[in-house]
This record gives C-alpha cells, structure tokens and sequence, in this order.
C-alpha cells in the first residue's frame, strides 16, 4: 500500500486533488481510498488531505502518518508546516516552488523534487491553480499512476474546455518533472 | 467489506454521494432534512437528484430544524409515504423528543445517521454519542463499517422496519466524515435488483379521511403498558428479520455485511475484539497481523445495537479466553462504553464465563491507530492469561492536558 499526503491550503483544492488522484488510481487498477484532514477548513489556512493506493481493498480508516509520497501546493507552507513529518526515508516529496531542491533545506531523506507548477497553470490553465498539475508531477515523479488516467479523472470531474486545459497542464508538469515526454 | 470480485461493477466516489443515491433508488415518497455538518454531502446530493427530476413520485420538504423534519416525516408516513431524512449530533438530539412519537406510533421512517460528537465542547467529528444517546427510543439501530455497507443497509432496513410484524422506524449509522467524507470503491445500489428485493411500502392502517383512524391517541394507565410491551415485541420480531434480510439481500445482490453480527478470524480465536462501525477495518487490518504471527485473535463485529442481539453475541464470544470491547461513546456515571455494557450484561445469567474488559476511545475524532489497537490486544491477553484488574478506561488519553 502507498500512503500520500497532499499540504495546501483551503481553496487550492488539496481535498480534490486527493479524490481525483483515488479515481485515477482506481481506473488504473488498483483499490485507493482518499478523505481529507477533517478540519474546520477557511481559505487560506493550512490543511491537509490523503489518499491511499493498495493492489488490494482497504479497510484501514486511521489518518496517514508515515507517507510513501508528500505533495505541497504552496511553499509558503514550509515555513509553518512540517511537510516531511514522518515520510519513508524512501519516500518523495514534490513541492510546487520555482526553487532548487537543495536550497529548500529539508530535514529528511526523502528525495525532495521541485517543480514550478504556478507557472505551468499559468501558462496553460491562465489561473494559478496547481493541484490537478501537481498531479501530473506526481505521475511522473513517482511511476505509480499512468498521466493518462489522471487526465481521465480531470476530465470527468470537469467536462469540457476546463478540464481540457487541465489535461494539457498535467501533460506539462509529467514532463517537466520526469524529463521525458508521456 | 470491499469484495474483489465487484471491482467491475464499481466507481470511486464519496459516502455521502453513495448513500444519497441509495436513498433515492429505495423510491422515497417523502424526503425531509436539515443540513447539518457531517450529514450536509448527503441531503445536498438528495436536494440535486430531485432538482434534476430523478426522483419520481417524491416530495422534499424544505423544514427549519430538525425536530420539524421528524415531525413532517412522522405526518407523511402515517398516511403510509416511504420516507428518508439524514441527521447527525445536535441536529439528532434535537429529533429526541419526536424519535420516541415515530417508534410509538409505530411509523418505519428510516434515516441516516452520519454519527458526530455532541456538545459541549462544540465538536463536528465523529463518535457515537449521538446515535447511542437514542438507545432507547425505540428505533432500530445498525452500525456500519464501510461506505458500501452504509449503502447496501438502507434497503435492507426499509424492508425490515417496513414488515408487517416490525413496523419499526430505523437508523442506519455511519461514521461522519471517516465514512461520510471518504471516496472509496462502491457498487451504487442497483435499481432493477432494488425493485426486485424491496416491495412498496403498504402498511395495514394508514391515515385517511375516508376511512378515521387515530394514531399515536391518549393511552390511560390500563393501556399504556401494553403498547410499551408491543413496541418491544416488535423489536424482538426484527431479530431474525434482519439476519433474513442481510441473507436475501445477498441472494440479489451477491453481498453480505453481516445480519445481527459477524465474525472475522473468529472460530478458533482465544480474543475476541468486538466494536461497532468503521473502526472494525482498522482493528481487522491488525488482527491480521498478529495472525501472521499465528495468534488467535479474532473479530465480533456488532451490526446491530437496536435490538441488541444477545443470543448471537453469546455464542459467538463462548470459547474466547478474553474479549475486549471498543465504545466510541461513554454513559457517563459507568465509566463504561454502551456496547461493553450490553456484552456483560447478555452473558451474566448465561453459562457462558469469559472476562471482558472495555475501552472508551475514539471521542470527538481522536483519531484511531494501529498502534493503539494493538495495546489494547497487549492489554487483553494479559486478561486471559491472570484476569481483569481494570474493568473499563479510556484509552489514548493525554495526561499532560488532564
């Protein structure tokens, strides 16, 4: 079973990112279960949400805490949050950030990835919007979902020229991310 | 529990989404419900479907608290209407005073229990508080582990608290958001199997102006009692229906959550863990482990507290050398959990001998790990091995805040 954590904050859609990435996850043929961290969320404030991915049913209902994958929406958050609290040494985290991973100073082993994913939504959505692109990032950094089914996902929740643009935009950041075209 | 073999059949979506379309596929006559956090998904989701004209033949009525949507559904069933409302906390314990009209009166409204914590302090995550505090209202009450249970268990109990012999109102409760919230893998409730297992409601007595009867009258002291022991006849007779039920409906539909209990690596098990809701796929996550060390620990998973089924508790823990009872609510005064209450009181005039100890866990929220199952397994085999020396606690309290 893979556990991820996805840091945002309210109104960037981390609670959606984890839901469209358990669908994804689901029509690529595995079992997956997401919720969010059941705050009392407001725009702005930190918050968090998971998804679990299993090649079998899952029946676990605790909160995550010792992630395979963590993704943060907002670097401002690293100032405030511990994004790597208790992520496998060989876990990755991928931070939405027009910096290297090195100059972020993370205490972890973790591999720490960046990815400037405002730009890309940006660029390709024309709203700085990143959680459907971070997931593109994800594919592509980790292997443990094809971009296509996540673009399927995109789509579904969001018909029409939206979730075409998304599409795009996730093609993008799989590139960016893998260094290789999908 | 999430059956492989579904898998075809299945989609991703939230509890919230499932539930509200199960409702609607049990062809309600007459919907009436407050919203209320964790409960608001599903009245949202019910509010769309009849926005879009899915529901046919169905009245939503728009109320201003929740004791007025009881109160309506009350009135809509006793003219012989299916009806649905979904609650949870405050918003149930508001429902109090009319729970005890709808039993009495012997009207089967059915209801979704999206179970929070009730105040104060103020708290919108899940326990049990809310739904055990109406023990004793008469209501059929099942718990359930997973978001296709919560689904499957809404038919079953129209049919149930429908049958003529019950005629019962029920509440299928469900954890707020660990079940409400989740997406996860669901079989949505067919339609044409659903018409299939679940006839139209057709009560014997109905209100009807061309035919006077009165419902829920004035009963003096030589009566009173004999509705009160009718009400708990009706109960008894739902025993078997529900284990009926569960079985018929896995006839149709090819999946079982369980009738009155259910057991996980329960037949040669020396401990027994019996809890009720979707804490039960944590604790089996860690059965499993223990059993992959060859340890007898094995799972009673209660489905239904209302009517509590004591025969089947009995036998199903008999052989244990220790059962542990998990309560995600507490009876303040008994420092003890209702569930594990009602466990030691079904066996202290049987022949069954066996320690059982309790824990209240799990309030407001406080989230549920592995690990803390897992000290409660610790704590238990020392149970079994040289008896109980604290009967019931709380578990995972913070002593740096006390």
């Amino acid at each position: 079973m893979k556990e991820i954590r996805i840091h945002g904050r309210g109104g960037q859609g981390s609670v959606t990112a984890a839901e469209m990435l358990s669908v994804a996850a689901f029509e690529d043929g595995k079992f997956s279960q997401a919720f969010p961290a059941f705050g009392v969320e407001r725009r702005g404030a930190p918050v968090q949400a998971f998804t679990r991915i299993s090649n079998s049913p899952i029946r676990l209902r605790s909160q995550i805490y010792t992630p395979d994958y963590v993704i943060v929406q907002d670097a401002t958050l690293l100032e405030t949050v511990n994004v790597a609290s208790g992520i496998k040494d060989d876990g990755i985290i991928i931070v939405n950030t027009t910096e290297t991973p090195e100059s972020l100073n993370l205490n972890t082993k973790a591999k720490v990835m960046t990815v400037d994913a405002t730009k890309v939504a940006m660029d390709m959505i024309g709203l700085p919007i990143v959680n459907t692109v971070l997931l593109g990032a994800f594919a592509g950094a980790t292997g443990e979902i094809k971009v296509e089914s996540i673009q399927n996902a995109i789509k579904a929740r969001f018909p029409g020229r939206v979730g075409e643009k998304n599409a795009k935009a996730i093609q993008k950041a799989y590139e960016l991310i893998s260094g290789e075209e999908a | 529990m999430i059956n492989p073999a579904y898998k075809g059949k299945m989609v991703v979506v939230e509890g919230s989404y499932a539930v509200a379309h199960s409702a609607k596929i049990c062809r309600p006559n007459v919907i009436s419900a407050y919203p209320i956090t964790p409960q608001t998904h599903i009245v949202e989701d019910l509010s769309q479907f009849m926005a879009d004209g899915e529901i046919p033949n169905c009245e939503y009525i728009n109320v201003e608290s929740e004791f007025s949507a009881i109160s309506a559904l009350i009135g809509a069933a006793a003219v012989g209407a299916r009806t649905y409302s979904a609650t949870t906390s405050q918003g149930l314990l508001l429902m109090h005073e009319a729970l005890f009209n709808a039993s009495g009166m012997r009207l089967p409204i059915i209801m979704t229990v999206a179970n929070r914590a009730v105040g104060a302090p103020i708290n919108i995550w899940n326990d049990h508080q809310d739904a055990i505090a109406q023990r004793d209202t008469g209501w059929i009450q099942l718990y359930v582990e997973d978001v296709q249970e919560a689904s499957d268990t809404l038919p079953q109990l129209y049919k149930i608290a429908e049958d003529n012999d019950v005629m019962l109102p029920g509440m299928v409760c469900m954890d707020g958001f660990i079940l409400s919230h989740v997406y996860e893998p669901v079989v949505l409730l067919e339609q044409e199997l659903t018409d299939n297992f679940l006839p139209p409601f057709q009560p014997e007595n109905v209100l009807d102006p061309k035919d006077p009867k009165t419902f829920g009258a004035f009963a003096a002291p030589d009566t009173y009692e004999e509705f009160r022991y009718l009400q708990e006849q009706a109960m008894q007779k739902a025993l078997p229906k529900i284990e009926a039920v569960a079985k018929e409906f896995e006839e149709i539909f090819g999946r079982f959550n369980g009738g009155l209990v259910d057991g996980y690596m329960l037949d040669d098990a020396e401990i027994v863990i019996m809890s009720m809701g979707s804490v039960l796929g944590t604790i089996k996550d860690v059965v499993d482990q223990y059993r992959a060390r060859g340890e007898k620990i094995g799972v009673l998973k209660v489905r239904s507290f209302r009517p509590f089924p004591k025969e089947q508790v009995r036998e199903a823990i008999k052989n244990a050398h220790a059962v542990v009872v998990l309560d995600k609510n507490i009876s303040i005064g008994t420092n003890e959990g209702a569930l594990f209450t009602e466990t030691k009181s079904c066996l202290y005039n049987s022949k069954v001998r066996v320690p059982v100890m309790g824990y209240t866990l799990g309030h407001g929220g406080r989230d549920i790990r592995m690990e803390s199952i897992a000290k409660v397994i610790e704590e238990t085999k020392k149970v079994a091995k040289s008896g109980i020396t604290v009967e019931s606690r709380f578990l995972d309290l913070k002593e740096e805040l006390l």
